[in-house]
Order: structure tokens, then sequence, then C-alpha cells
């Protein structure tokens, strides 16, 4: 791949609501699997890093991806959830792990 | 498919809290793992480590913290070509051949 060291355009603003991609590629991924498929706000851009996909082969990583918290409802991560219904969990996912919803 | 280590969200027992005593092997991996994961070394990343400990897959469960961090250093090593399958072969014949010879003479 050709090293771009400028970043991806950040395709979310704080609110927007998105999907989780819901796939199951090999390799190290960071996107935890219970979130996978689940729909939640984006909660803050967190900036732009090397993606660790590509780092974890010892490729560059880049261009860089946005990375953003996202806003789950853990009602809506977990049906049978007994806790507070008010109830957050954020997450830290790329951009290319993420669709508008 | 849910891969081994990723096991958020899962229902488990409770954290033990008690302290262990740390053997020597242990002290000595993560010295090694604090040099080559230095940063002015650039010789092994963290994103390189956790691939080749995910890549344990059946074997995950049935090694220590420390052991899979031993593990994913070799790997990472011999895949980015700073020691070779030889050295490392010899090198651990040699230790086990040593450790032999003080177990006899102890």
């Amino acid at each position: 791949m050709s090293a771009n060291p400028s970043a991806v355009p950040a395709r979310f603003k704080r609110g927007d609501p998105v999907r989780v991609r819901r796939t199951f590629p090999p390799g190290h991924i960071r996107t935890p699997y219970y979130c996978r498929g689940h729909t939640g706000t984006i909660e803050r851009i967190c900036g732009a890093f090397p993606n660790p996909e590509e780092l974890a082969y010892n490729r560059s990583g880049l261009p860089a991806q946005p990375l953003y918290r996202v806003r789950f409802k853990s009602t809506d991560l977990w049906p049978d959830y007994r806790e507070d219904p008010t109830d957050v969990v954020e997450i830290e996912i790329f951009q290319h792990w993420l669709e508008p919803a | 498919m849910r891969r081994v280590h990723d096991m958020g969200g899962l229902h488990d027992g409770p954290v033990p809290r008690e302290e262990h005593d740390w053997e020597p092997y242990a002290k000595r991996t993560q010295a090694m793992n604090t040099l080559l994961r230095s940063p002015s070394r650039g010789m092994v990343s963290l994103d390189e480590m956790r691939r080749n400990t995910e890549d344990l897959a059946d074997s995950y469960g049935k090694l220590n913290y420390d052991e899979r961090v031993v593990h994913s250093l070799a790997q990472v090593l011999l895949q980015r070509g700073v020691i070779t399958i030889e050295e490392l072969g010899g090198k651990m014949a040699e230790i086990e051949a040593r450790q032999r010879q003080q177990g006899q003479s102890t």
C-alpha cells in the first residue's frame, strides 16, 4: 500500500447515529465482537490514528483513520440487561467499522 | 465468529484479588518486553504482539500471561527477521543442556 501521511476525512460528527459493521475478518481487530451490528451515537471524535489492523502486520497503517467514541445503550447491546436502563457503554471505534444508521 | 480473546460482555466469575510472587522467568520476560517494545528501538509493536497472542487461538487459555508474551515476542522477532529459527532453537537447546548440567551438579 502507498503511505499517505494525511488522514482519511471524518465522515461523522458528534450526535450522528452509526451502525457498527457486522463482519468477522481474521487478524487483529479492535472492534469488540459484542458491538458488531449494533447502533450507537457518535459521542466525540478522538482524532485520527494509524490503522492497528495494518500495524499488526508491521505495515504503516496510513492513511490515518478517524477514531470515534461511540455511545451505546446497554439495553441495546444486551436485550436481557437488568441493571439501570439508562446505563450506556462507550467504545472507541475506527471509522472504517462504522456506517450511517 | 467470536475469537477466543474477544470476551468482552461475557459473564465470568469474580476477579481473584490475591497477590502472587513473580517467578524469575516472568521478571525477565517483562524486562525483555519493555526493552524490545521501546519506541527508540522500533523492533516490536503492541499491535504485532496482540495479533500473535490472539493467533494462539485454542492455546490462548492454556498459557499464562508471561508465557503468551514470550510466545509473541519470539514470533515477532522471527517474522521481522531479527532472529532466525536456527538461532532460537540453538539457544533453547543450549539453555536446556546447561540446566540439565546444573541439575546434576546440585
